[in-house]
């Protein structure tokens, strides 16, 4: 889960190291999509992420979920890539290793931060129909059709592939992975390492450089709450409650909750 | 890229009465900005039957209204609404383009961002512009553990979405003037690789959680289901929502609809009630917008009690029996 993942609080960079190892929740969920998808359509998984060599863990752990090869695109001139210049650089790999491909899954939101802008980004950037937010999609023959929940509206909608669909945690609950098959495919897996170089791209396009955003500074949100502490009877405490804060509680729900003393 | 012109846009969504209220939102923040960049406010509107809205959004402080309206905008589609945006903003070089948090407003920025080759910062908790004129973008990061204040210093437009409940909105005032420029639809609009083959509202959940003044979430320490089911009681004479923990969910005491998280809703009352909860932080990250907390724990070092604005120290049960009764009470006085 995403806040098990290790930051350094003082520089507030995740220690990606460390954190990698831990697939995604939501990319779970994509995995699981994709092996739905094959066991009914037959076709080739191919998982792809992009982060520091410790990352191809995450690849070993999909393939020994099922997926059927990994793409680890590890470049120290990468580091510190935004979405917009992340996207560019997955579609860019995606490109260059299944540029045949007919459907990406993403999962819907990264756990580090959360933009959900990688998926829709990396549509954009293939130039592909994409569909955000997906809770359960069916294929017939070249048309993807999807279901999802976006805003307060149940979609129905439909694309003909190529196309993109970011899952979300909704449907496709992931299957369980016995820790033989885990550790059969740490050891055989097929990983493939691609850098900068193999995608011909020139580094003042790619990292932290390239990225239009910047960050300024990190911190963590000071507690400015009084944190005062009430102790005793429950029935003692609750009276205490609204001799205090009834205010607070009645103007949330628009209701006056001061006693009034029947004579 | 070419100069751009001092203006700040906000993206009028307005598919239902949530959405349009972030819009206003953003409108009222976007004036306080522009404000320190002598900047003009402007909202950018696609779809059919619109004037509710240009009136909507110039009584709520836009100065201008870009408006593009035709039949076949009536539903949201998002591929020829990015082309829209990225069209308009190609031809008026706004100089920020602030898009509210929506399910909608999540998937339009960051095509639109990428189009432009611009920086795009999501769900941001808070807008400034510094002295030298930039946006600085503050945003949850890594779980909402951290906030990061992130800005675009060379790219423009500068792009943020940001998270519905964040600012307040102004009030509608009648009197506004604002001007409206109405732009055709481009001839040569390509089909939309996306088909909506149908689309129906969610009347059940109309009233969310999400939205909800008053959340009431109880953890283990409730105790049981059948002692968890009182939160529901609380929760209807307090109007508010029940929303609950994993370990709750995963124990099926309720449903996982009610999953307040990380991987589940996110939250932002003006009292949040804390029942029995000791705060893992794939909990606490989703609720870091609630303005008053109270929280009940036999634990006062628990992490939610130090989080508290009232940290309650006794049984999480005992104490929802006793809230019901001291409110029954206090109700029925009136």
């Amino acid at each position: 889960m995403v806040s098990e993942l290790p930051w350094d609080s003082r520089t507030g960079t995740l220690q990606r190291e460390i954190a990698e190892g831990m697939i995604n929740p939501a990319c779970r969920h994509a995995i699981e999509a994709a092996l739905q998808i094959r066991a009914s359509h037959g076709g080739q998984i191919t998982a792809i992420t992009m982060g520091p060599p410790m990352a191809e863990e995450v690849l070993r752990e999909a393939v020994a979920i099922g997926a059927d090869k990994g793409i680890l695109v590890t470049d120290r001139h990468m580091a510190g890539s935004d979405t917009l210049i992340t996207s560019f650089t997955l579609a860019k790999a995606i490109e260059h290793v299944c540029g045949k491909f007919d459907l990406i899954l993403c999962g819907c939101q990264t756990s580090d931060s959360e933009t959900a802008q990688v998926g829709p980004q990396i549509a954009a950037e293939l130039d592909i129909p994409g569909v955000a937010y997906v809770e359960s999609l069916e294929i017939d023959d070249r048309k993807v059709r999807m279901q999802r929940l976006s805003d307060n509206f149940i979609e129905t909608l439909e694309l003909d592939m190529p196309g993109l669909a970011t899952i979300t945690t909704q449907g496709y609950s992931p299957r369980y992975v016995s820790l033989s098959g885990l550790e059969d495919a740490f050891d055989q897996a097929d990983i493939e390492i691609v850098d900068a170089d193999d995608l011909g791209l020139p580094y003042d396009l790619l990292g932290y450089r390239a990225s239009p955003t910047k960050i300024l500074n990190v911190y963590s949100p000071t507690a400015e709450k009084k944190n005062i502490v009430m102790k005793g009877a429950p029935k003692k405490i609750v009276e205490q409650l609204f001799e205090k804060y009834s205010d607070k509680i009645g103007g949330a729900i628009g209701k006056d909750l001061k006693l009034v003393k029947s004579k | 890229m070419a100069k751009t012109k001092n203006s700040i846009w906000v993206f009028g969504d307005y598919r239902n009465y949530f959405q349009n209220r972030v819009t206003l939102q953003l409108l009222s923040r976007a004036n306080e900005l522009a404000a320190k960049k002598s900047a003009e406010v402007c909202a950018v509107v696609f779809g059919h039957d619109l004037d509710e809205w240009i009136g909507e959004y110039i009584a709520h402080g836009a100065q201008t209204v870009y408006v593009i309206e035709h039949p076949s905008l009536k539903n949201y589609s998002i591929e020829t609404y990015t082309l829209l945006l990225e069209t308009l903003a190609r031809a008026y070089l706004p100089e920020i383009i602030l898009i509210g948090a929506t399910s909608f407003g999540r998937e339009l920025a960051p095509r639109v961002a990428k189009r432009l080759s611009t920086g795009l910062t999501a769900d941001c908790i808070g807008l400034d512009i510094r002295t030298d004129g930039l946006l600085v973008q503050t945003a949850p990061s890594f779980g909402g553990n951290l906030l990061a204040e992130i800005v675009t210093p060379d790219s423009r437009p500068q792009m943020a979405t940001v998270r519905p409940g964040t600012f307040q909105e102004i009030p509608h005032d009648y009197e506004a003037t604002g001007s409206v420029i109405r732009l055709p639809l481009p001839d040569n609009l390509p089909q939309d690789r996306i088909r909506l083959i149908s689309s129906r509202r969610m009347p059940d959940r109309e009233k969310k959680i999400e939205d909800s003044r008053v959340v009431i979430c109880g953890g283990r320490g409730m105790g049981s289901k059948k002692k968890f089911k009182k939160l529901f009681e609380l929760a209807s004479l307090l109007d508010g929502e029940v929303g609950a923990t994993r370990p709750v969910v995963y124990s099926k005491w309720t449903d996982e609809e009610a999953l307040v998280g990380q991987a589940g809703k996110h939250i932002k009352p003006m009292v949040l009630f804390s029942f029995g909860i000791s705060g893992a932080i794939q909990h606490t990250a989703a609720i870091n917008n609630a303005d008053f907390i109270i929280a009940i724990n036999k634990n006062l070092t628990a992490p939610m009690m130090k989080m508290a604005d009232v940290a309650v120290v006794t049984d999480a049960n005992q104490f929802c029996t006793a809230l019901i009764k001291e409110l029954k009470n206090r109700i029925r006085s009136r």
